[in-house]
């Protein structure tokens, strides 16, 4: 135990190639998966907040059920999607980065949708009526909510990506954890503890766990400094 | 430009939730004279000036203006109890009104300024609007009604949750907005901002109009034993 802790600090320091390499394929692939699915999720979390339309109920339901969706589900229906025999196989996207980015999209935008849909609702309840009698609504509205909470949003999008970051059925499945091509944090860890190379194993979980918290302190401080700034 | 009053109630009713919040308002609303809705918290004023401004839709009963509806709402403006400004700074949040209103470039910042200035807040125009204290920021929010240039202007309870000093500087403005030749419609259960601030009152009593006088006539000799009791201070259900 000792000598896997001591084993994973030399590594972390001595900065090995082989661990930089699945940290930064990690960070690539976990990021372009927040960006992607903030992009589609944020409106579409303000649109559900603001909109009153027939079955905006139903939406709100299954946006916060998916929430809970199983990273190896959308693995598992990502690789039918993209697989040679598949709809999309075409493309041959399996096994390579870009086919782990659209499983954690996916994975990843209900859950900040969700959020985004609770915030933005709070901020309409606050700002409706006086929004409303400057004939601001529907689109604008969502937009100018959405940038008036911004800094509340980052909780959002640090769920999505708290969530990327440490899933693994999903990337596992469709990238098929190639060395050297779609090997990241969580599919090497699992696969070097069952090998028994501890020391790896344990740096990449060490740095995984230091980035999600560095990342989480940045926005604090972002959102604090935001808070104070402009009430 | 067609008049845009007066204002006509036809009948109008309200309810939520199986009570009746107002129970068949008829009246009408002229040009000129500083109309305060007068009555008790739940009176249902609140709700009366919500449907006169269209932010609530009457369950019975119309609301007519003298001209076109859609022109109608962009002609009046409203400022609420408590301001609700946006995380920008408080030229901005003047700014985004009038854009709002389609009125952009150089003339929506110069307005901007103006408005800010009619109500003594240009040192702080720069300021983050959210941070500004109460009594500023409803300062911001009659600014920012007035930029717009209403015809009419809806004023729900403005000092409410105002100290006395920052209650003065709020009444001086509208009484300055009311010089500019916007129509005032402000709802209070003050009796002392009534008299200072009215030209004539409507008096709401549980949701029914019960009276409609000049503020002198009113407070002198009211002729509803219900406006009677409301001056006295007497508490009409004891």
């Amino acid at each position: 135990m000792l000598e896997a802790v001591c084993g994973a600090f030399v590594l972390i320091i001595s900065g090995d190639a082989k661990l930089i390499e699945i940290v930064a394929l990690s960070l690539k692939v976990s990021l372009s998966a927040v960006v992607f699915a903030s992009l589609l999720a944020l409106p579409l979390g303000a649109a559900v907040a603001v909109a009153r339309f027939p079955g905006r109920k139903a939406i709100v339901v299954l946006l916060n059920a998916l929430m809970g969706l199983p990273p190896v589900v959308v693995g598992l229906v990502v690789y039918l999607l993209l697989s040679r025999a598949g709809p999309l196989g075409s493309f041959g996207l399996l096994f390579t980065p870009p086919a782990m980015i659209v499983a954690q999209t996916i994975l990843i935008l209900p859950i900040i949708a969700a959020l985004a849909r609770q915030s933005v609702e709070d901020a309409w309840l606050e700002y409706q009526e006086q929004l409303r009698s400057l004939g601001v609504s529907g689109v604008p509205a969502a937009l100018t909510l959405l940038w008036d909470i911004r800094y509340s949003l980052l909780t959002a999008v640090l769920a999505g990506l708290g969530r990327a970051s440490a899933e693994v059925g999903a990337v596992m499945i469709v990238g098929g954890n190639i060395d050297g091509v779609t090997r990241v944090m969580t599919t090497t860890i699992a696969l070097e503890t069952s090998k028994g190379d501890l020391p790896l194993a344990l740096s990449l979980g060490i740095v995984l766990i230091l980035l999600v918290l560095a990342l989480n302190a940045a926005a604090y401080v972002v959102k604090d400094a935001a808070q104070r700034k402009y009430g | 430009m067609s008049a845009l009053l007066p204002l006509r109630l036809r009948e109008v009713s309200f309810a939520a939730g199986g009570r009746t919040i107002l129970d068949r308002v008829s009246t009408q609303i002229g040009a000129g004279p500083r109309t305060v809705i007068l009555g008790a918290n739940g009176a249902g004023k609140s709700v009366l000036m919500r449907i006169c401004h269209g932010l609530l839709a009457p369950t019975s009963g119309a609301i007519e203006w003298a001209t076109r509806e859609e022109e109608g709402t962009r002609r009046q403006a409203m400022v609420f109890q408590r301001p609700v400004m946006l995380r920008r700074s408080a030229l901005a949040n003047i700014a985004y009104a009038l854009k709002a209103a389609r009125v952009t470039g150089a003339e929506c910042d110069a307005r901007a300024r103006e408005a800010l200035d009619h109500v003594g807040l240009q040192p702080l125009a720069e300021h983050p609007a959210r941070v500004l204290s109460g009594g500023e920021q409803q300062r911001l929010a009659l600014a920012r009604a007035w930029a717009l240039r209403p015809e009419v202007l809806f004023l729900d309870e403005p000092t409410a949750n105002l100290d006395p000093s920052a209650t003065r500087e709020v009444e001086a403005i509208i009484q300055a907005i009311h010089a500019a030749g916007t129509k005032i419609v402000m709802t209070t259960h003050n009796l002392g901002q009534a008299k200072r601030l009215g030209d004539e009152v409507l008096f709401i009593h549980q949701g029914r109009l019960v009276e409609r006088a000049p503020v002198e006539t009113f407070f002198r000799i009211p002729a509803s034993p219900e406006a009677d009791a409301f001056i006295k201070g007497e508490l009409p259900w004891a």
